[in-house]
């Protein structure tokens, strides 16, 4: 069975070490925050300003200055932080922040991720992502393997304009979990019930596949 | 001889220990004649704070989303009908409030700003090619209006290396990695929203509305701030305070704030 959107991010979740500080981006990413085990020290960082990032408020005690990259009305955390976006940037750039985890339309085998526009049909805007891919030393992609139109999301070449190159280290799809290595897919582990042929038939770049791969945790 | 080097030398010290006593005499007489009151930034309402803002002039807009958006400033442009603007902003606001109003009156010839998702009306003009638009990396853009404020007219930044945002660009390679020259922005008003200011044009700013406004503060030939409570130099305290006066030229009271919220997202109780 494929995974559904909730167990991406449980898989996911058990990337997040203890001390880490995590940017999560828009979609499958934002899950993430719920499935993260509850004794290790993580930290959330919003790139609009703020470290800290809380769960969202009880209804009635929602706050329009306090949102994050999503426009999600949220909580500071005690001991949470407000900075300017210029600040915010420092963070990432500067490599302070441990864990990058965000969507992707297009991933290809040497690590390049597309996610931010569409040409002719659909322009939203790279917001933090290109900022943040040129620079994390740890970059994990949550997506579905394939698109609307069941074509594979993992290929040789990325043909939609890119947000970064040779920065993806590892994905999570509704199929599987890989890693990026000597420009190839490495294949890791399985979706509970989902055959390495059904993973290859699914991914239109290079797998590697070494030996019996194992189910996923979840 | 030796005897001469040590008359000299001892001299010397004589000498320099006079100045020393003499200097704070002189802070003595500057301080006395300083001035008691801080340069006022006040002006009485928005439509004062937007005197001078013309057709086809290049403005910055504070705020993330609709939170922290100099709103009261936004009106003002929207009612005055200004033409051609240049805007540069995060976000284009949503299709009926921020910079929303600003689209749907067709005042802005280009926009620069990092993510418009939110805005079909924006998308609408934008995939017909009625309105030039330039996308710039998040960061890059914080750093863009910094670097503005700070008198620095480029940097090398990573983000966006190998992407289409690089195209046209100066690249470099600093150790094994590559960066993107980027510059500085250069607008004519830098309109932003603070908590609290006070009249010598000090702010401060609340919870996540801080985003891109202090980074806008002084990265243009005018800085207009509206704040929330405006309150007389001397009552906020000197360490609490985000933004020195220096930064703004105009500051007044938002008549009313609106502040909405664009993705509530609660739990229950």
């Amino acid at each position: 069975m494929a995974l559904t959107k909730e167990q991406i991010a449980q898989r996911i979740a058990k990337e997040v070490k203890d001390g880490y500080y995590v940017n999560l981006g828009i979609g499958i990413p934002t899950l993430v925050a719920n499935y993260v085990r509850d004794d290790i020290e993580v930290d959330f960082q919003s790139e609009n300003g703020i470290l800290g990032m809380g769960p969202f408020p009880f209804e009635g005690e929602e706050d329009a200055d306090l949102i994050n990259a999503g426009k999600q009305t949220i909580t500071a955390l005690p001991g949470a932080s407000f900075f300017d976006s210029a600040m915010s940037f420092a963070m990432i750039r500067g490599q302070h922040v441990d864990l990058t985890i965000l969507g992707a339309m297009e991933v290809a085998q040497n690590g390049d991720i597309a996610n931010w526009k569409i040409p002719g049909k659909m322009v939203k805007g790279m917001g933090g992502a290109m900022d943040l891919v040129s620079s994390a030393e740890n970059i994990i992609v949550a997506m579905r393997h394939t698109n609307r139109a069941g074509e594979s999301k993992l290929l040789k070449e990325c043909a939609l304009p890119l947000t970064g190159v040779n920065c993806v280290k590892k994905i999570v799809t509704d199929l599987c979990v890989l890693e990026i290595v000597d420009g190839k897919f490495k294949l890791l582990e399985r979706a509970p019930g989902v055959s390495v042929e059904e993973i290859q038939a699914a991914t239109e770049g290079d797998l590697i596949i070494e030996g019996d791969i194992p189910e996923m945790d979840i | 001889m030796e005897g001469a080097k040590n008359f000299i030398a001892s001299r010397r010290i004589v000498l320099s220990s006079r100045l020393f006593e003499l200097i704070p005499l002189y802070f003595l007489y500057f301080y006395s004649k300083i001035s008691e009151t801080m340069i006022t930034k006040t002006v009485k309402d928005v439509q004062e704070a937007c005197r001078g803002v013309k057709d086809g002039m290049t403005i910055m807009f504070g705020g993330f989303g609709l939170c922290g958006i100099p709103e009261n400033a936004i009106a003002e442009l929207d009612r005055l009908n200004i033409q051609e603007l240049t805007c540069i902003s995060n976000n284009a606001g949503v299709d009926d409030f921020g910079l929303g109003l600003l689209l749907r009156k067709r005042q802005i010839k280009k926009m620069i700003a990092s993510y418009v998702g939110e805005n079909a009306e924006f998308e609408r003009q934008m995939l017909s090619e009625e309105m030039e638009v330039e996308l710039v990396p998040q960061g890059t853009l914080a750093q863009r209006c910094q670097a503005a404020q700070s008198g620095i007219p480029a940097f090398f930044t990573p983000a966006g290396y190998g992407t289409e945002v690089a195209e046209g660009k100066e690249t470099r390679k600093y150790g094994d990695k590559n960066y993107v020259l980027e510059e500085a922005f250069q607008a004519d008003f830098s309109f932003v929203k603070a908590w609290k200011g006070d009249t010598a044009g000090n702010l401060i700013f609340k919870g996540t509305a801080r985003n891109f406004n202090p980074v806008m503060c002084g990265a243009a030939k005018i800085t207009v701030a509206e704040v929330e409570e405006l309150v007389p130099a001397g009552e906020l305290d000197p360490n609490q305070i985000h933004i020195p006066g220096i930064f703004v030229q105009r500051i007044f009271q938002g008549e009313k704030f609106e502040k909405r919220i664009e993705q509530l997202t609660v739990r229950k109780k």
